[in-house]
């Protein structure tokens, strides 16, 4: 365990985690960025469910309808993201097939899991340690935005493959469905407040210092 | 590079000014702000998050980073990045033909998000850090707004996407391949050459530093 540690909320202040600037309990807004001052968001957890129900959901026709349409002379074809990636492989091409699988399924369903897991563990406790769910808190919101690479993808194809006859791509819907389930991911995980990962779960062994105690900013 | 630990919060909390604590924005750790020399990191003894990271000359350096992102993306928005050949056609993709590609219909919308992820914000939020910093790195009073201004940019920072569309052209090169012959434009080298001003931008901000010299500059 680590060493007894003191926390803004105990010693009866709010901080900023917008530039970690403390102010007395019950302060509104960050006098210095402005940003709306929160000890420990009841509501954090809520927000959390709700984006990630939505990212669910979009999730699910993001596989199921078609990513591209490529017309050539030789065929007409819908692919799906997993289909697409499949032909990738089947062609040959590992590597490209293999970050299409990484990007657009085993990082958006770990993220699913990780978050749930985040947010579960806030309200159920936790059977691993605050370290380990704080590195994965920070893996979840610095991998997130790498999802978008198949969106981008399928823009640049559409953009670039218009050659007539000869072959063209289109777009399919499940480019929507799939930019929305990453975006309401990326809100699920910004949602979350990481101070629940680490407040300690039963009552408050060091005693809340009045804020009368510490001096009032001009 | 070694770090320093904080400063603990002491226990008689009456000799202190709030405006020397701060608190980890992770695990909400207090300490008494202590900046390290230039170089060192203080970093949050429960939680290891990077609290106070000065550079030296990191001012100037961001600034300059800020403008080659807006002079890139410009650039980026007319050259084309991608060209193709087969059967006898061919034909040049640039940035705005990759934003507007979904025109038409619900996926218009997508066509929205990717001009926002890779043009207005990565240009939007340097244009904000211009806005903030150069007065503070030139000795001047800091500029009205600056404090919403530099919160904006640090809430778009997660939406700035250009490094990952550089990515993504890669990815089509190759997926792509077998049906036609690609070559890379200049846009491309543009948009690579992002991906190192990002992580370089992002490795000289110091978010304490910043806010530090913003409320200097407001004294002035």
């Amino acid at each position: 365990m680590t060493a007894p540690r003191l926390t803004a909320r105990n010693a009866g202040l709010v901080a900023c985690t917008g530039c970690t600037r403390v102010w007395p309990m019950g302060t509104p807004t960050c006098a210095r960025c402005g940003a709306r001052l929160v000890s420990r968001d009841p509501r954090s957890i809520s927000r959390v469910w709700a984006w990630w129900v939505a990212g669910v959901l979009a999730y699910i026709p993001a596989n199921l309808w078609p990513m591209l349409q490529t017309r050539t002379l030789a065929f007409n074809q819908s692919d799906t993201i997993l289909g697409g990636a499949m032909e990738l492989v089947r062609h040959g091409a590992w590597g490209v097939g293999i970050i299409i699988i990484v990007a657009s399924v085993l990082i958006p369903v770990g993220k699913f899991i990780a978050i749930a897991a985040l947010a579960r563990a806030v309200r159920r406790g936790a059977r691993t340690g605050a370290e380990t769910r704080q590195r994965i808190y920070e893996i979840v919101e610095y991998i997130g935005r790498w999802s978008m690479i198949d969106v981008f993808v399928v823009a640049i194809l559409t953009a670039l493959v218009q050659l007539s006859v000869v072959a063209s791509i289109q777009p399919g819907p499940a480019a929507l469905a799939f930019a929305l389930s990453v975006i309401f991911t990326m809100f699920s995980a910004q949602a979350f407040d990481p101070r629940l990962i680490w407040d300690d779960p039963g009552p408050e062994t060091v005693p809340p210092a009045a804020p009368e105690s510490t001096r009032a900013p001009a | 590079m070694a770090a320093t630990p904080e400063t603990p919060f002491p226990a008689e909390t009456d000799l202190v000014d709030p405006a020397d604590l701060i608190a980890c924005p992770t695990c909400d750790t207090l300490y008494c702000a202590r900046a390290p020399a230039f170089g060192e990191r203080a970093v949050c003894s429960q939680c290891n998050t990077v609290l106070i990271a000065p550079r030296a000359r990191a001012g100037m350096t961001i600034i300059m980073l800020a403008m080659t992102t807006v002079i890139l993306v410009l650039g980026a928005l007319f050259f084309p990045f991608l060209r193709i050949d087969a059967g006898g056609f061919h034909n040049d993709a640039t940035l705005l033909d990759a934003a507007m590609s979904f025109a038409g219909g619900p996926l218009l919308l997508v066509s929205l998000a990717v001009t926002l992820l890779i043009v207005v914000v990565p240009i939007t939020r340097a244009g904000l850090i211009l806005y903030v910093l150069a007065p503070v790195v030139f000795d001047r009073p800091a500029p009205p707004a600056a404090r919403p201004a530099f919160r904006l940019a640090e809430r778009l920072r997660p939406w700035s996407m250009a490094e990952i569309f550089a990515l993504g052209c890669a990815v089509s090169l190759v997926k792509v391949a077998d049906l036609a012959q690609i070559s890379f434009g200049p846009a491309f080298w543009m948009f690579s050459s992002l991906v190192i001003v990002s992580v370089v931008q992002d490795n000289m901000m110091c978010r304490w530093s910043v806010w530090h010299a913003i409320e200097q500059g407001e004294r002035a």
